[in-house]
């Protein structure tokens, strides 16, 4: 077990550094430095330009060398203190606005992974044991609907329907009163009772893919022949269910961890667009708009890497679970 | 999927390949091409059928969208922004008796006198007479010939007619919706080949060769699968330079979707290369004195090609999806060009919605689009595989 974990540790390495070379390529891809930005973007406003600052600036990230040089220098100082560079929209460290934001973004996509979890399970292990009934037809058609509509528009018909008949505005994820409140009860609670329109939104897609694995995996298990063999020595149809089958067609529920993150971080950018919730996603694509590279660029990096340590969980539970893939010679 | 008759014999037993197999070569054996079985197969999945009849539907329109759509994408009347749809009705019976005759009815504006903001109802009191074939707008057909003739179309061209209703700028929806569908279709269809591409080609090296090379490339398509979709897709998108041609932005949006889309087909390449190549049938090729390619694109592939058929059509929708939220993002396409996601993003905010919910209508083109697609998908995996069968 443990020369697994090094082993996914290790892979895990040239992963991260793709990933920021990839980051670092997307900050410098749109033409011009970002200091010609910077400079245009202060005159623009009519605002003085401090040739001493920028000086710095330009010392600080290594503007007038190589792109290597840049590069190292970059990735030195988010490795070595956290520094990912400076938002210009912003005028505040990258850092401290992502901050703000990400303890929110991550809620939301455990929270999201889990309903997905909670729902999927059952109607999943339904479908599967009751093939071809009213319950399994519905449960596939949802899931159908589920894959087919974009997250987005399932947001704003409920956007509008909350709207249209209950006549509140849904978006956001407090209320005005608590936006910028302390955290105290009231607050939590005002969250719950935001938070469960993007669940519900980010949910479904995810569920209804879950359902679809699940039953396959499990209709696949079912047909074996030590199912058969079990049944036929009178095993229970309930112990015969849980005890092996379910136990190997579970497999999907942990890896999900690894690619539900990508899938829910891609969804959440739009839906959260549409919702205006205080996440990650609105932040990015605005820093993307007004090419705020070093915000874009640090996004897309620390979600990547987050996706990259859910990944490595989700292996290494996988493997703790199912000895099969934790015996596979690579 | 050729449609390929069944050849002439008497129902033959869906086990027909498997009894055609090394051992069972007797005489008396019936056969039917692979393509056929899948056919058979593709046959009975009811679901699969409609889907394909719904796909083809939307090529149709894809292929014909000038002279289907009322209008042009671009034209807008300013004297009616944001009108409700029109309901086309064949009688009328506002008056005594029945008065035959396909027609809607017209708009009455008024103005909201805090805000200055035309509004538009439907009038029933009004009446514009629609025909088929009708005079309207010209345009070149195919780049072939020019003509004036739409589908559908109000008798005095000057006369409204917005049977899904108007965008902001008073453009007809149904008209832009159908323009969009020939870029939305073929998006799917483009980059799809590009995935096809990439996905083959690399999967197929990683699994034929293995070793090294299988190490590389699959740390590679981990490295892709790891990286959150969207935000990716956004940030080349983002850097696409803003002086672009809508044509080549077009061409530079499915390049950026192929470039992670490949990965999952990919992989199940490989998959198949490195069992298939363990199989007794490759053995004997090459010590048949085959060449290496020879071996790979005459025994190998053919052996999977509906398995490849299935899975890249399941990854058209996805494409068409992916584009969908690109632009509904405002970072794929970009007007004059129009998508159903370019159309998506008047429908943003809650408000537009809340006063013109008819803007959400490019998304239920994209959903029955979607879930047409992935019934063929399905319908075609399963029959390719001769397990399910």
């Amino acid at each position: 077990m443990l020369s697994f974990i090094a082993r996914r540790l290790l892979y895990m390495v040239p992963t991260l550094v793709l990933i920021s070379i990839v980051a670092f390529a997307i900050i410098q891809l749109p033409p011009g430095d970002f200091l010609t930005t910077f400079i245009a973007r202060m005159s623009a406003q009519g605002e003085a330009i401090d040739q001493a600052q920028i000086d710095s600036l330009r010392e600080r990230y290594g503007l007038d060398e190589p792109i290597y040089v840049q590069y190292f220098k970059w990735i030195g100082g988010i490795v070595t203190d956290l520094d990912f560079g400076q938002s210009f929209e912003w005028k505040r460290s990258v850092a401290d606005l992502v901050w703000d934001r990400l303890p929110l973004t991550v809620l939301l996509a455990g929270a999201t992974l889990t309903l997905t979890w909670i729902l999927a399970f059952p109607i999943g292990i339904y479908s599967a044991v009751k093939q071809y009934s009213i319950g399994d037809y519905l449960a596939t058609t949802i899931g159908y609907l589920g894959l087919a509509i974009p997250n987005f528009m399932i947001a704003l018909i409920l956007l509008y329907i909350g709207f249209r008949y209950f006549g509140q505005s849904v978006g956001g994820l407090f209320s005005p009163e608590y936006q910028d409140a302390a955290w105290n009860l009231g607050k939590v609670l005002d969250l719950l009772s935001h938070i469960w329109i993007p669940l519900i939104v980010l949910g479904t897609a995810g569920t209804a893919g879950l359902i679809r694995i699940l039953r396959a995996n499990l209709l696949d298990e079912l047909r074996k022949p030590y199912v058969v063999a079990a049944r036929a020595r009178g095993v229970p149809e309930r112990r015969l269910l849980v005890r092996y089958p379910l136990r190997v067609a579970m497999n999907p529920f942990i890896s999900t961890i690894g690619w539900v993150l990508p899938a829910l971080v891609g969804g959440e950018v739009i839906v959260a667009k549409v919702l205006s919730l205080p996440t990650t996603g609105p932040l990015m694509l605005s820093a993307l708009t007004s090419q705020d590279m070093y915000l874009a660029g640090s996004i897309i990096m620390i979600i990547s890497v987050l996706t990259v340590v859910g990944t490595l969980i989700s292996d290494i539970a996988l493997a703790w679970l199912d000895p099969r893939v934790r015996l596979r010679r690579h | 999927m050729q449609a390929s008759i069944p050849p002439p014999v008497r129902d033959v037993p869906e086990s027909a390949a498997d009894t055609a197999g090394p051992g069972g070569a007797a005489a008396t054996t019936y056969t039917a091409k692979q393509s056929t079985l899948v056919w058979r197969a593709f046959k009975k999945h009811r679901l699969a059928m409609a889907g394909v009849a719904v796909t083809i539907a939307f090529y149709v329109v894809a292929l014909f969208a000038e002279f289907l759509a009322p209008y042009s994408a671009s034209r807008f009347d300013a004297e009616s922004t944001f009108a409700p749809p029109q309901l086309p009705q064949i009688v009328d019976i506002s008056d005594d008796g029945w008065d035959w005759g396909l027609h809607v009815n017209g708009y009455t504006s008024s103005m909201d006198q805090e805000t200055y903001a035309q509004t538009y109802e439907i009038d029933e009191s009004t009446k514009i007479p629609l025909r088929f074939f009708a005079k309207g707008e010209s345009y070149e057909f195919w780049g072939l010939f020019e003509t004036n003739i739409h589908l559908i179309g109000p008798a005095d061209p000057d006369q409204p007619m917005y049977l899904l209703g108007t965008d902001g700028n008073g453009r007809d929806l149904l008209s832009r919706i159908i323009h969009a569908t020939r870029v939305s279709m073929s998006i799917g269809l483009v980059g799809v080949t590009m995935t096809f591409v990439l996905g083959v080609v690399l999967g197929g090296i990683s699994g034929y060769v293995g070793g090294k090379t299988d190490l590389v490339i699959q740390r590679l398509v981990e490295f892709f699968m790891s990286i959150p979709t969207l935000p990716l897709w956004l940030g080349l998108a983002a850097a696409l330079p803003d002086q672009w041609g809508p044509l080549r932005r077009y061409f530079a949006i499915t390049v950026i979707l192929a470039i992670i889309g490949w990965t999952s087909l990919a992989r199940e390449t490989r998959g198949k290369f490195m069992s298939l190549r363990e199989e007794e049938f490759v053995t004997s090729a090459h010590l048949d004195g085959n060449s290496q390619p020879r071996v790979i694109f005459r025994h190998i592939l053919p052996s999977f090609t509906s398995h490849l058929i299935a899975s890249l059509s399941l990854s058209i929708p996805a494409m068409i999806l992916a584009e969908t939220a690109l632009s509904f993002l405002g970072m794929g396409l970009q007007a004059p060009v129009v998508s159903w996601g370019v159309l998506l993003q008047d429908a943003q905010d809650i408000r537009t919605v809340a006063t013109a919910a008819w803007l959400l209508l490019p998304g239920l083109a994209v959903v029955a689009a979607v879930l047409a697609l992935n019934f063929v998908g399905d319908g075609l995996r399963d029959a390719a595989d001769p397990y399910k069968r």
